[in-house]
């Protein structure tokens, strides 16, 4: 998931130019990755990618600021057993 | 900036935004006559007037730098524009004794598409939505939540029930796009004017608007000038007083007077009331403790600490509406501030 991941902020936010060297636990509207539609996009990219609903609690950056926190928070979703 | 100093252990109050108004008035005339004058070789003003706080004062100020004869307000209301907007807009032409050129922008907005693809967008969302719904977009507030804001889609039916959407990215980008018509058709026809005057058009920012990226790239954005982009909103209120504009126009609430439901410019944007966000501002420009800042707007240290983020993030977002265009290659025999060689 880290590589889908890492690609759609590479193509989405970097047109396409290299995506390294980010660690995974920068937040990424601090290394000016995203912004706030970037949030929107992002959002949407892991709704319908991983078929999750992300509810307007989980909105926060403990789930969605780094590329670690989206994989745990996605994953955990995911793996939660609850219907989405 | 004219703001009066403050002692660091002085409470944060609006006090630290009084201004002189007959001195900043003053020297915002000569700025007008200076530059339009001297640096653009233009021989009048042209402002879009909305009857709002920002365009009025903007409108009165080139009235005394230009003279009522050489500075012509151009009033551009659409099909969402509140009842109210031609009144007022009217009553402050008349109040400085400026011409006001009344031009509804509607079938020009309606020949772009404007309303079409924005409603297209809209009821993709919410597929009963009909002319007779209201709707606008709102951002919810960044006090009491570390929460991202992503803005909803709120209508409301003629029946007065009301259904809230959280905006996918495609649908908030196409009403943005769609909507950002009326900014941008309002400064072509005041455009047009100053051509045909050989008039300087003269822009309404007001400090935060300017600073937050509160405007619209080639729309409100575009101007010669924005003789009060310096001044925080609780100033050109103080302006607004000393100017002598009607009261209906000074005692109005900011709105952004572009859905068909009444939207404030708070929930659209800024999160709080424009005195609360004026200290804000102010407080983390000068570099004050978060608990001072939290003191003076009765807001919590996390609160005040949530809306110095935003202002950052704001900045950072909405820099690209600031820049002129790039050039890639320098052209050195031109110089001026639009234009710029990035070999960095």
């Amino acid at each position: 998931m880290e590589a889908d991941l890492r690609s759609f902020l590479a193509e989405n936010f970097l047109l396409g130019e290299e995506f390294r060297g980010l660690p995974g636990s920068a937040s990424l509207i601090e290394a000016g990755i995203i912004d706030s539609t970037g949030v929107l996009e992002l959002v949407g990219f892991l709704e319908e990618t991983y078929d999750i609903e992300i509810t307007d609690s989980e909105l926060v950056p403990e789930n969605l600021d780094s590329i670690d926190n989206v994989v745990r928070f996605v994953g955990a979703k995911r793996n939660s057993g609850h219907p989405t | 900036m004219t703001t009066v100093p403050r002692e660091p252990a002085e409470p944060l109050t609006l006090a630290v935004l009084d201004i002189d108004c007959e001195l900043v008035s003053a020297q915002i005339v000569d700025g007008l006559r200076r530059v339009v004058g001297r640096d653009l070789r233009r021989r009048g003003a042209v402002v879009g007037l909305s009857g709002g706080i920002d365009s009025s004062v903007t409108a009165a100020l080139c009235a005394r730098a230009f003279g009522p004869t050489r500075s012509l307000a151009v009033l551009m209301p659409e099909a969402d524009s509140d009842e109210t907007t031609l009144g007022l807009s009217r009553a402050v032409a008349e109040a400085l004794g400026i011409e006001a050129l009344h031009q509804d922008i509607t079938p020009i907005l309606e020949a772009v598409g404007c309303y079409e693809r924005r409603n297209e967008a809209v009821r993709e969302l919410i597929p009963d939505l009909t002319d007779d719904w209201k709707w606008k977009i709102v951002l919810p507030s960044v006090v009491g939540t570390d929460s991202y804001r992503l803005y909803l889609l709120v209508a409301e039916a003629p029946d007065g029930s009301t259904v809230e959407v959280r905006l996918p990215a495609k649908n908030y980008l196409t009403i943005v796009a769609a909507t950002n018509f009326k900014q941008r058709v309002r400064k072509m026809l005041e455009y047009y004017h100053a051509d045909r005057l050989n008039y300087a058009v003269v822009g309404t920012p007001n400090r935060v608007e300017y600073d937050q990226g509160f405007f619209v790239k080639g729309g409100d954005g575009a101007a010669d000038l924005k003789p009060i982009a310096h001044l925080y909103k609780t100033q050109v209120y103080r302006l607004a007083e000393y100017l002598g504009l009607p009261r209906a126009v000074v005692e109005q609430q900011p709105t952004t007077d572009t859905y068909s439901l009444a939207q404030s410019q708070e929930e659209f944007y800024f999160s709080l009331p424009y005195e609360k966000f004026d200290l804000c501002l102010y407080g983390h420009n000068q570099g004050l403790p978060v608990e001072v800042v939290a003191a003076g707007v009765g807001l919590s240290v996390e609160d005040v600490g949530r809306v110095f983020r935003d202002i950052e993030q704001k900045r950072r977002a909405t820099r690209y509406l600031h820049l002129p265009p790039f050039l890639l290659e320098p052209v050195p025999e031109i110089s001026g501030s639009d234009v710029r060689y990035d070999g960095s």
